[in-house]
């Protein structure tokens, strides 16, 4: 799905860099998604992967560098209509059940037309579960749960914080299957992943955060990876 | 290209969060009666050092359930958005369409209805164990209503920077009590006025004021505050 | 006036601060010594003992500048602390933070020694007197802000928690001291009157007005000198600390 140069990318960071305690993370560093990509980061733990995303998700200010969220300034606004963020912690309430859970998130953040709290769990695998506490739930299962509440989100851009953790074979396929749908109704993701062994089967650009955080931004189809 | 979804505005995010809020009261029922069986502690033990003499009691027990209700307040800051922070909900609010601020004041204001409503409807019981005079009674009532709400907002601030503490301890203690002198001093005053003949209308109109100035700032430094606590 | 902006802002690099603060600090220190000399001599040998308090009174001129600096260094606290918040200048928030102990200190010696004067005039160390008591808050305070700061790990997000937490702080103390005076006054007991009962003589204030002056320049130095020693171990590792004082660039100072 070509981009055409008008339409600005959904996601473009130019100069990016972060520091904590003076000491650099990541930086500086160009990106770019536009919609129907998936741009992976990859890194060992500890390379700033996980910061990253989170300052691209606009829970950290970066040291230096502008984000733009299709063409605009990220805003609150920018970032509440287009991102949906999902991180190591899944943010579900272990007390609800499933059902109640993605209810409650999708008052929140609203909900993808078309597609219900119901059958977001049919396809990740939990039909079934819907009156489980999430608190019976194995850590696998937690981790399908936030990816249906990923699904059900209105926002086009994924920021998909080490989404195959956790998740056996089957789960991965999952993962990627939801990536490559996305990405063929127009939407983008950002994933990041520390090992070469899980990748989503679309066309991806590449960025590797190496060490003294250095980043290369690489474009490649299939992996070998460029290192910094 | 994906159909826009229904964003929701602030009054369905409100009801969500509250829903939410309530469900998960429910689900943990024990933990809810919490402060109510510390204020009832406290009155206890006041009472048992005081000793056993009722006009003392009388004199004193507007001040007691003061402070019954605000230490018992103070406790359950902790509750008030620790768990959201630890299971990664906290993160997902600044991601909502909504101001953080205005999630925070409904978050705050479920959580003054769930654990200082049932103190103060509790509250007549415990002013009777301490031989409160009943003209005093409404005063002490409205002076609760007024005050604890503006407790809540402003432990709301000192609970939001304290999140990310593990095992805060007497941290948040010596951040909220100082805070808290002004409310406790209108608040257990008006009755103390009204005691000596004096008009409590005055304190209560204050504390009635500091209510409306808080209910606007106190959500906005809170949210700053998570917003750096999460940073 | 572009020059002076141009000045504020190189101000906010750690080595240009690091020259500001140690040629500064000195001259400020060493200015305050005799100040504070010539107050001290005339607060104890040239005003004339007071009528009713004796020599105890004399206490006051250091009670009262340093209860002015305790208010001063607050505000000035939550000063900085919204500049670091706003603008994110880091030598904002080690100039923030380093107010916090010497305010705290400043409110302790006021309360020791309005206790000491308390217990000289009427006998008691304390009788909650509404002053005393809203200073006795803001002692709180400052220890609230100093321990939030030391409670957080990231040095940058523990400093704009704890400025928050001082500008709440000094949004919410008029407001304090307004409760506690009206808590005062529920019980009508008499007001400290510094001065005791004599109307307010020109000479007794002279000695006042050095102290005050000498406590400023007191803690200006003190606060550059606090302020460029933490702004050195934060930029520990760096080269241009290295140079600066002169050995091999170590790595990271350990706390």
């Amino acid at each position: 799905m070509l981009n055409s140069s008008n339409t600005p990318p959904l996601l473009a960071a130019h100069g990016l860099a972060f520091s904590r305690n003076d000491e650099p993370v990541f930086g500086p560093l160009d990106l770019q998604v536009d919609a129907g990509e998936a741009l992976l980061v990859q890194g060992d733990n500890g390379a700033g992967k996980t910061t990253l995303l989170r300052v691209l998700a606009g829970l950290l200010r970066p040291g230096s560098g502008t984000i733009q969220i299709d063409g605009r300034p990220a805003g609150h606004r920018e970032r509440a209509q287009f991102v949906a963020y999902l991180s190591h912690l899944p943010g579900l309430k272990p007390d609800l059940d499933t059902l109640e859970n993605l209810n409650f998130l999708c008052g929140l953040h609203g909900r993808r037309a078309r597609q219900m709290p119901g059958n977001a769990l049919a396809i990740v695998g939990l039909a079934g579960f819907e009156n489980t506490l999430v608190r019976q739930l194995s850590a696998g299962q937690k981790r399908r749960l936030a990816l249906a509440r990923i699904w059900l989100s209105p926002a086009p851009l994924w920021l998909l914080d080490e989404p195959y953790a956790n998740l056996d074979l089957d789960g991965i396929n999952l993962v990627n299957r939801m990536i490559s749908a996305h990405l063929r109704s127009g939407g983008a993701a950002l994933v990041t992943t520390h090992g070469a062994y899980a990748a989503p089967p679309v066309r991806t650009r590449l960025v590797h955060l190496g060490g003294a955080g250095q980043a290369v931004a690489g474009q490649s189809p299939v992996l070998p990876e460029v290192r910094a | 290209m994906i159909a826009p979804g229904t964003e929701p505005g602030l009054w369905q995010t409100a009801r969500a969060l509250a829903g939410r809020d309530l469900r998960l009261l429910w689900r943990r029922r024990g933990d809810a009666l919490q402060p109510l069986l510390f204020a009832l502690l406290v009155v206890v033990l006041f009472a048992l050092a005081l000793g056993r003499d009722p006009p003392l009691m009388a004199k004193v027990a507007a001040a007691v359930l003061w402070l019954a209700v605000l230490l018992a307040g103070q406790l359950s800051l902790d509750s008030l958005f620790r768990s959201d922070a630890e299971d990664g909900s906290l993160e997902q609010w600044l991601l909502a369409p909504v101001p953080l601020a205005w999630l925070v004041l409904v978050r705050v204001l479920v959580h003054w209805a769930t654990t200082a409503l049932p103190m103060i409807v509790v509250a007549p019981l415990l002013a009777e164990m301490l031989h409160l005079p009943h003209d005093q009674l409404p005063i002490l009532l409205a002076s609760l209503l007024l005050g604890t709400p503006l407790l809540s907002l402003i432990g709301g601030v000192v609970a939001a920077l304290t999140v990310s503490i593990r095992r805060s301890g007497i941290l948040v203690a010596l951040l909220a009590l100082p805070l808290f002198v002004p409310v406790l001093v209108f608040g257990a005053g008006s009755v103390a006025a009204a005691a000596r003949g004096q008009d409590p209308v005055g304190a209560l109109l204050l504390l009635g004021a500091g209510l409306v100035v808080a209910l606007v700032l106190a959500p906005l430094a809170t949210a700053a505050a998570i917003r750096i606590s999460l940073s | 006036m572009n020059s002076l902006v141009r000045w504020f802002h190189q101000l906010g690099s750690p080595p240009t601060f690091d020259r500001f603060a140690s040629r500064w600090s000195r001259v400020f220190t060493i200015a305050a010594l005799p100040v504070l000399l010539i107050g001290i001599w005339q607060g104890i040998f040239v005003v004339p003992a007071e009528q009713t308090q004796g020599d105890a009174f004399r206490i006051i001129y250091i009670h009262v500048p340093s209860a002015w600096m305790s208010l001063f260094v607050f505000a000035l606290m939550a000063l900085y602390s919204a500049i670091a918040l706003v603008w994110r200048i880091k030598i904002c928030e080690i100039l923030a933070m380093a107010c916090a102990p010497m305010g705290a200190g400043f409110t302790l010696i006021t309360l020791l020694t309005g206790s000491i004067w308390g217990k000289g005039t009427w006998g008691t160390w304390w009788d909650w007197d509404p002053r005393m008591t809203s200073e006795l808050i803001l002692l709180f305070l400052y220890l609230g802000v100093i321990g939030l700061y030391h409670a957080i790990e990231d040095r940058r997000s523990a400093a704009r928690a704890a400025g928050l937490l001082a500008i709440v702080g000094v949004g919410l103390l008029p407001i304090i001291r307004y409760s506690v005076d009206w808590w005062g006054g529920l019980h009508q007991r008499q007001s400290v009157n510094v001065f005791g009962d004599n109307a307010v003589r020109p000479e007794l204030i002279a000695p006042l007005w050095w102290m005050v002056v000498a406590t400023k320049l007191w803690f200006v130095g003190s606060l550059l000198a606090k302020a460029r020693a933490d702004n050195l171990s934060r930029e520990a590792g760096k080269a241009w600390v290295a140079q600066r004082l002169g050995t091999e660039p170590a790595g990271e100072l350990q706390r």
